[in-house]
C-alpha cells in the first residue's frame, strides 16, 4: 500500500520549470513607501485630485494598522518599505517568433489548450501580421462601445470617466476594510473597469485578454465592475497558464457593484508560481474581492479554480442588500508540495427573500495546507433567507492537511441553512478500479480529481472549463511539458 | 491463455495463496468454487495485478507475457478483464467518459486509432442490450448511486464493451437476484467465443447453471484441492463445503 502512495506522491511533485523573468527594461520607483512616494505614484499616472487624496487617506490609515494574522497561513515578515512601488513597463517583446520561445513552454501552452495566438501573447513574442492582437481587441472595444459599455483599464477609466470611479471606488470595499486592501488602496497599479449601462447584456465575456495594455497590472491590482439596472455580465480574469512575476506580494482588491435586476458572473483561474518543490520562493496571494448585489432580484456569481502561489488568501464574499437576491460562490482550490490556501467566502444577508450558494471543493497534494472558511451571515431583517454549503475536501497523499472553518451568524428565525461537509482520499480502490480498465494512475489521479471538481467547472464558461481542467491534470502531473 | 505455477502469495504476511497451479486455454471456461477464505478473491486479484497482495513464489504466462512483471494497467490494456466483487464509485466522472477512455486506452495499446464518437454510441447503445441495463446510467457517475445488481451489470457491460481475453469474475454473482443473474450469465454466454476465456469465482454453483463451465476447481485453505467438470459444482453443493474438511478433497 506504501508504493501506491509513493506513487502518487511522486505524480503529484511537479515543477514549476518557468520561474521568474527580470530582464524587463523598467521606469522604477526605489523601495519605500511615504506620502511622496504615493504623490509621485499618482502624479504618474495623471489621476485627477480625489484618487490622490483617496490614496493617501488609505495610507494613513493603513499605518496604523497591523498585519493579520488569524489565516491558516505561515509566512516570513514582509518588509513594506524594501518593495517599489511603481514600475512603469516598458516592456519590449523577448522573442521575434515562437521558434524562438522555449518549446517546453509551449508544449504547455499546447495542453492546456490555449488559442496560438494567446500562446505568441503569453510567451512574450511580438504580434505581428499573422495575428495583430491589438486589432483584435480593437475591434471588440468599439463593439462594446457601441453598447455603451466601458471596458478599460483602471488608470484610463480614471481619467476619462471620474465620477463613475468617485462614486464606486471603495464602496464595497472600503479603503479601511481590511490590511491589504487598505495598502491596495493606497498603491494599487492599475487594473480593470467595467461599466455595462441599463439593460445591456454583454455579448461576450469580457477578458482582461483582450484589454489593451493588460499584460502588467502589477502586484496590487485593482478592479471596479458596475452592472446597471437590468444589465448582464461575465468577467473573466487570469490564465491557465503558468504566471510569472517578480514580485512575490501581490494584494489585490475586486469590487464587484450589481444594481436592480443585474447579473455579474466573475470567473477566475488563478496560476500564480507556488514556489519550488521545498516551498522556496512564489507568490503571496493576499486578495480582496466583494460583491454588493445592491438592488432588488440582482445576482453576483464567482467562481473560481485556483491551483497556483506559495500562499491564497482569499474570500470572494458577496453582500445581498437587495430584495430576492442571490449569490453565489464556486470554488476549487488545489494546493501541492508546500503550498498553503486559506480561502473560502462570506455571503453576507441583508435583504428579504435572499438566497446564496457555496460550493467548495479543496485539494490537498503534497506537504500543502488547504483550508476552507466561510462566514454566512443572516442580518435581522433578512425574512426567509436561504443558504446552502457544500465544502469537500480531497486529501491526496498522507502529508498534507485539509481544515474547513464555517461560521454561521443567524439573527432572524426565517431562515433556513443548509451545511454539508465531506473529507475524502483518493482511494486506493478507486485507482486500482481504473487501472484494472487500462487507465494509468496518473490518468486515474486526474479523472477522479477532475470528477470530484465538476460542480464548480459546469459553472465556467466552456473553454475556460477545458482549459481548467487541462491544468488540474498538469498540476497534478509528474512533470510539466 | 494462462498458466500458473505454484503461485503463492500473502498479505500483510499472512500467507493466502498456498501454491496454486492452474491453465486455461481459449474457449474455455474456469470456475473456481471455495468456502469463504479459502483464497477465490485473492486469486483474482493478485491476477489484475492488485499491489497490496505481494507474490512470494510462482510463475504466471499470461498469451506470452510474464504477468506479474505487468502494470495493472498494462495487463488491462493485454485484454485481461476484472468484474469486480465491489465495484467502487467515481463521482463526477459519467460512466460513458470513463468508458471511453478505457477503450481507447486499450485501442491504443493494440495500434488502433481512437474510437470516434459515433462508433461508440452506436457500441455501447448495442453491448447495453445484452446486460438489459437503463440507458440512463450511461450519463450518471461511474456507479454512483447504482444499485447492487445495477454495478454488477455495469461490470458485465464493461466487459462487453471491452472485449477482453481473459475476463475474471470476482463472485459477480453474490447479492443477485434470479433474474439479474440470469442476466449477468447471458451476457457472459453472448461474449463467448473459442478466441476468450473465463474464470468465474464463486461461492455457491448457482451461477454455474446459467454459465456452464468446462472444468470446475475448488479452491480451500489456498490450494485447489479438486479439479473436474461440471458434476463437481454439483456434488459440491450437494454435500457442502464440510465435505473437504473432512479430509476427502485432499490428495487430488
Amino acid at each position: 500500500m506504501s508504493t501506491e502512495i509513493e506513487k502518487i506522491e511522486s505524480l503529484t511533485k511537479k515543477e514549476y520549470k518557468y520561474g521568474f523573468v527580470s530582464d524587463i527594461e523598467a521606469d522604477t520607483f526605489p523601495p519605500g513607501l511615504n506620502d511622496d512616494v504615493i504623490q509621485a505614484l499618482s502624479l504618474k499616472k495623471n489621476e485627477p485630485q480625489f484618487l490622490t487624496e483617496w490614496r493617501l487617506k488609505a495610507f494613513h490609515h493603513w499605518q496604523t494598522m497591523k498585519e493579520p494574522r488569524w489565516a491558516k497561513v505561515h509566512y516570513p515578515e514582509i518588509d513594506y518599505q524594501a518593495i517599489s512601488y511603481y514600475s512603469a513597463p516598458m516592456k519590449k517583446p523577448k522573442y521575434n517568433s515562437l521558434d524562438d520561445v522555449d518549446p517546453e513552454l509551449l508544449k504547455t501552452y499546447e495542453k492546456l489548450g490555449i488559442p496560438l495566438a494567446e500562446r505568441e501573447k503569453l510567451a512574450g513574442v511580438a504580434v505581428d501580421a499573422v495575428f495583430d492582437s491589438v486589432s483584435v481587441a480593437t475591434t471588440f472595444k468599439e463593439k462594446l462601445s457601441e453598447l455603451g459599455i466601458i471596458f478599460c483599464s483602471f488608470t484610463d477609466a480614471a481619467q476619462n470617466y471620474p465620477d463613475l470611479v468617485k462614486k464606486y471606488l471603495g464602496s464595497v470595499v472600503p479603503m479601511t476594510d481590511n490590511f491589504f486592501a487598505a495598502l491596495n488602496s493606497a498603491v494599487f497599479s492599475d487594473g480593470s473597469f467595467v461599466y455595462v449601462p441599463k439593460g445591456v447584456r454583454c455579448p461576450m465575456e469580457l477578458s482582461t485578454y483582450f484589454r489593451i495594455n493588460a499584460a502588467e497590472t502589477g502586484q496590487f491590482e485593482r478592479t471596479l465592475i458596475v452592472a446597471d439596472e437590468g444589465s448582464y455580465v461575465s468577467y473573466l480574469e487570469g490564465c491557465t497558464a503558468p504566471m510569472r512575476d517578480e514580485n512575490q506580494l501581490h494584494a489585490a482588491v475586486v469590487e464587484l457593484v450589481a444594481l436592480k435586476d443585474a447579473q455579474i458572473k466573475y470567473s477566475t483561474v488563478q496560476n500564480w508560481y507556488p514556489g519550488d518543490t521545498k516551498g522556496k520562493g512564489g507568490i503571496y496571494n493576499f486578495v480582496t474581492k466583494r460583491g454588493i448585489c445592491k438592488g432588488d432580484h440582482s445576482k453576483i456569481s464567482w467562481t473560481q479554480v485556483e491551483t497556483g502561489s506559495a500562499i491564497t488568501w482569499k474570500y470572494p464574499s458577496v453582500i445581498l442588500k437587495g430584495d430576492r437576491t442571490v449569490g453565489e460562490f464556486y470554488s476549487v482550490a488545489m494546493t501541492n508540495n508546500y503550498q498553503q490556501a486559506d480561502t473560502g467566502t462570506k455571503m453576507i444577508h441583508l435583504g428579504k427573500n435572499t438566497s446564496s450558494t457555496i460550493v467548495s471543493k479543496g485539494i490537498s497534494a503534497g506537504r500543502s495546507n488547504n483550508s476552507y472558511r466561510g462566514l454566512v451571515k443572516i442580518l435581522k431583517n433578512a425574512h426567509n433567507a436561504r443558504n446552502f454549503s457544500q465544502c469537500d475536501s480531497l486529501l491526496i497523499g498522507d502529508k498534507c492537511g485539509a481544515h474547513t472553518f464555517p461560521y454561521i451568524e443567524v439573527n432572524n428565525t426565517s431562515s433556513k441553512i443548509e451545511h454539508e461537509a465531506t473529507t475524502s482520499k483518493i482511494g486506493e480502490d478507486q485507482i486500482f478500479y481504473l487501472n484494472q480498465r487500462g487507465i494509468s494512475t496518473e490518468d486515474a489521479v486526474s479523472m477522479i480529481v477532475n470528477g470530484y471538481c465538476k460542480e464548480v467547472f459546469r459553472e465556467l464558461p466552456m473553454e475556460f472549463a477545458v482549459e481548467a481542467q487541462n491544468l488540474l491534470s498538469l498540476s497534478l502531473e509528474g512533470s510539466v511539458g | 491463455m494462462l498458466e500458473i505455477k505454484n503461485l503463492k502469495a500473502s498479505i500483510d504476511g499472512a500467507p493466502i495463496l498456498n501454491g496454486i497451479d492452474l491453465k486455461i486455454k481459449p474457449g474455455e471456461i474456469h470456475a473456481i468454487m471455495g468456502p469463504n477464505g479459502s483464497g477465490k478473491s485473492t486469486l483474482a486479484n493478485v491476477l489484475a495485478g492488485r499491489e497490496e497482495f505481494e507474490v512470494t513464489s510462482g510463475e504466471v504466462t499470461y498469451c506470452g507475457h510474464n504477468l506479474l512483471e505487468l502494470a495493472p494497467e498494462e495487463r488491462a490494456r493485454e485484454g485481461l478483464f476484472l468484474a469486480f466483487q465491489y465495484p467502487v464509485e467515481i463521482p463526477g466522472v459519467s460512466n460513458t467518459y470513463f468508458l471511453k477512455t478505457a477503450l481507447n486506452e486499450i485501442r491504443k495499446h493494440q495500434g488502433l486509432e481512437e474510437i470516434d464518437a459515433a462508433d461508440f454510441l452506436a457500441l455501447v447503445k448495442q453491448r447495453m442490450k445484452t446486460v438489459d441495463l437503463d440507458e440512463s446510467l450511461l450519463k450518471r457517475p461511474v456507479n454512483e448511486g447504482f444499485s447492487g445488481g445495477e454495478k454488477k451489470k455495469n461490470e458485465i457491460f464493461q466487459m462487453a464493451v471491452l472485449e477482453p481475453k481473459l475476463s475474471i469474475l470476482d463472485e459477480t454473482d453474490s447479492g443477485l437476484d434470479i433474474d439479474a443473474l440470469k442476466v449477468v450469465a447471458n451476457g457472459v454466454n453472448a461474449l463467448k467465443d473459442n478466441k476468450n476465456a473465463f474464470l468465474v469465482v464463486t461461492h455457491y454453483q448457482r451461477l454455474l447453471e446459467y454459465i456452464v463451465p468446462d472444468f470446475v476447481h475448488v479452491l480451500y485453505k489456498g490450494k485447489i484441492v479438486k479439479s473436474g467438470g461440471r458434476e463437481l459444482a454439483l456434488e459440491l453443493e450437494a454435500k457442502g463445503y464440510d465435505w473437504l474438511k473432512n479430509g476427502n478433497g485432499q490428495g487430488s
